[in-house]
């Protein structure tokens, strides 16, 4: 290089890069003292941490680490720690049979508070993607409204809860909630189909003017042949009246509430191919890595319950 | 000025040796080679970045907790695998991850966290970061095939606040499986467990997860399932269709979805 660096040190306070563009140089100070001691700094906390949390590769594992942190043991901890605080809470919901859910949650009002607003966050995680965010269900697509007083499976506390553990017709619980309604179009002609529909209109006609309670009109004239076909074949399961069973998941043909639709077309098409509306089983045992405890159920039970159809 | 600066002696000019410092030459100073030359800099670069990566990568391919040992997790059936591809055609990465993180908040929505081990079969892993989506890691049986279905063709239909968009075109889509077998030997390759007979059925066990009451259904669990008491293979017409669509062979993989881990089997490892 060819500056003078005792020179230039005289002349600037610092010697240059030896750079000159133009008769322009640069001088070439000293990073500041507090950013070198920080920088040092900075290496010195990389190593005491690399010591202080899992780390270094052995030869079969990583060093563990002197705080022994781990990020597995500590989601255990935090959730621990809020069931901690309500610990009697759960234990009692879990421990009161469903049986008499309805009546210990009416007795008590810390513990209806506590499985009602903890049955409304379970019911958005988990079953509001069917059954709607505000409970309405999916009208006409078979996913029950929650918040009618008509129920497929019972609408009591102990019901409910029930068919949340083990849902209905799946693969995943033995003891889910099963029935088939066999499909009628490999037994009855399509007319005879299309007469038992006009008798089926026909129970929901409360004000008797040939249209149903959905306003649907019907062939009054069919009835009576309907009717006879509905006694021999359908009666059995929706009863006499057509009331339905809730044993039986058997729905009420008589009210203004259809699953699928009251309108004929869609009537033909459930008696032609039948329905099987499938919901999963949430307990626990039937989900891998996921599901509801029993203080769980309980709570969105005595929620759903009390959303206003509870029975 | 000048002169009160010149009390004290000057730090060394600076760490790269630009310039002359005539005091002392230390090893910093032949660092000057690599900056005055292009390419022994690019070798040097490269060299330090594959220690790095070295140090940073090759450990998880030894370590014994890098995957932890757990029963029930299988390699994907040939419709799995299948449904697989779709989702990562369609971009369903791109709204939804598949990794349930260690935080409360996630245990309480959507499950126990994600094990390495349950995404070991998956070339390439579908964690992701990004949720506009839920999370899908344990989607499987959440919900009813119907309803995947009627979601993936109208999502407001199911979910009216949803702003998923539509993919109706799943259920006009017939797959082909003429080139299942190859896909099954991409992925034994990059060491899923798939063997001859795996790869030599790949198409019969295609056909037959769609048909329950069909003669390739005790191959295939024969094949997929190690434990007859947990059988996560689901056989199920799933989209209601005659055919095999997309729409079949995406709601079969969305349904196998983090059901395979036998929990009974897991301990968590201290040191994760």
């Amino acid at each position: 290089m060819n500056h003078d660096a005792e020179q230039e040190r005289k002349e600037y306070g610092v010697e240059t890069t030896g750079h000159e563009w133009d008769g322009i140089r640069e001088l070439n100070n000293p990073l500041p003292r507090w950013w070198v001691w920080v920088f040092y700094a900075t290496i010195v906390w990389g190593v005491i941490y690399t010591m202080a949390y899992p780390a270094w590769p052995l030869v079969n594992k990583a060093t563990a680490g002197f705080l022994g942190y781990s990020t597995r043991a500590l989601v255990e901890e935090e959730i621990a720690e809020v069931n901690d605080q309500n610990a009697e809470l759960i234990a009692r919901l879990a421990e009161t049979d469903p049986v008499d859910l309805a009546a210990a949650a009416a007795e008590d009002e810390d513990l209806r508070n506590y499985a009602i607003n903890g049955g409304r966050a379970i019911f958005a995680a988990n079953c509001s993607q069917c059954h709607g965010s505000g409970a309405n269900g999916v009208q006409a697509a078979g996913y029950p409204s929650l918040i009618d007083d008509d129920w497929l499976w019972g609408g009591t506390v102990e019901e409910i809860a029930y068919t949340v553990a083990h849902g209905i017709r799946n693969e995943q619980s033995l003891d889910a909630r099963y029935s088939q309604m066999p499909a009628y179009g490999d037994i009855f002609s399509a007319e005879e189909i299309e007469t038992v529909v006009q008798y089926v209109m026909s129970l929901s006609d409360s004000d008797g003017d040939g249209t149903n309670d959905r306003g649907y009109a019907y062939d009054t004239a069919a009835v009576e042949e309907g009717g006879q076909i509905f006694y021999d074949n359908c009666a059995a399961c929706h009863m006499d009246d057509g009331t339905g069973d809730p044993f039986q998941g058997a729905p009420n043909l008589t009210d203004i509430v259809w699953l699928y639709g009251g309108d004929e077309a869609t009537l033909i098409e459930t008696v032609t191919h039948s329905r099987f509306g499938i919901m999963p089983a949430w307990g626990e045992e039937y989900r891998v890595g996921g599901g509801l405890s029993q203080d769980e159920i309980n709570a969105v039970a005595l929620y759903v319950h009390q959303l206003g159809g509870g029975e | 000025m000048a002169d009160t600066k010149n009390d004290k002696p000057p730090m060394p000019a600076s760490a790269t040796g630009i310039g002359d410092r005539p005091r002392k030459t230390s090893i910093l100073d032949k660092h000057k080679v690599l900056e005055k030359n292009a390419t022994l800099l690019l070798a040097f670069a490269f060299l330090v970045v594959t220690v790095g990566g070295i140090v940073e990568i090759a450990p998880l391919f030894y370590l014994e907790n890098t995957i932890e040992d757990v029963e029930g997790v299988r390699p994907y059936t040939p419709l799995e695998l299948a449904g697989r591809e779709i989702y990562i055609a369609e971009g369903c990465y791109v709204c939804h991850s598949q990794m349930i993180r260690p935080m409360r908040d996630e245990h309480e929505r959507y499950g126990h966290y994600s094990l390495a081990a349950e995404s070991q079969y998956d070339h390439p892993f579908q964690w992701g970061s990004k949720r506009t989506g839920p999370d899908l890691a344990r989607v499987g049986g959440r919900y009813s095939d119907d309803w995947h279905v009627k979601h993936l063709i109208d999502p407001q239909s199911m979910v009216p606040e949803s702003v998923m968009p539509p993919y109706a075109h799943l259920m006009d889509r017939v797959i082909d499986p003429q080139y299942m077998d190859d896909l099954l030997r991409a992925h034994s390759r990059v060491g899923v467990p798939y063997e001859q007979a795996h790869i030599d059925n790949a198409v019969a066990d295609f056909h037959a997860q769609t048909d329950p009451f069909g003669e390739g259904v005790d191959g295939l669990l024969e094949r997929y399932e190690e434990n007859p008491d947990r059988v996560t293979v689901n056989v199920r017409n799933f989209d209601g269709q005659p055919e095999v669509t997309e729409m079949d062979a995406l709601v079969a993989y969305l349904q196998v979805l983090g059901t395979m881990v036998d929990f009974s089997t897991f301990e968590p490892d201290a040191s994760r």
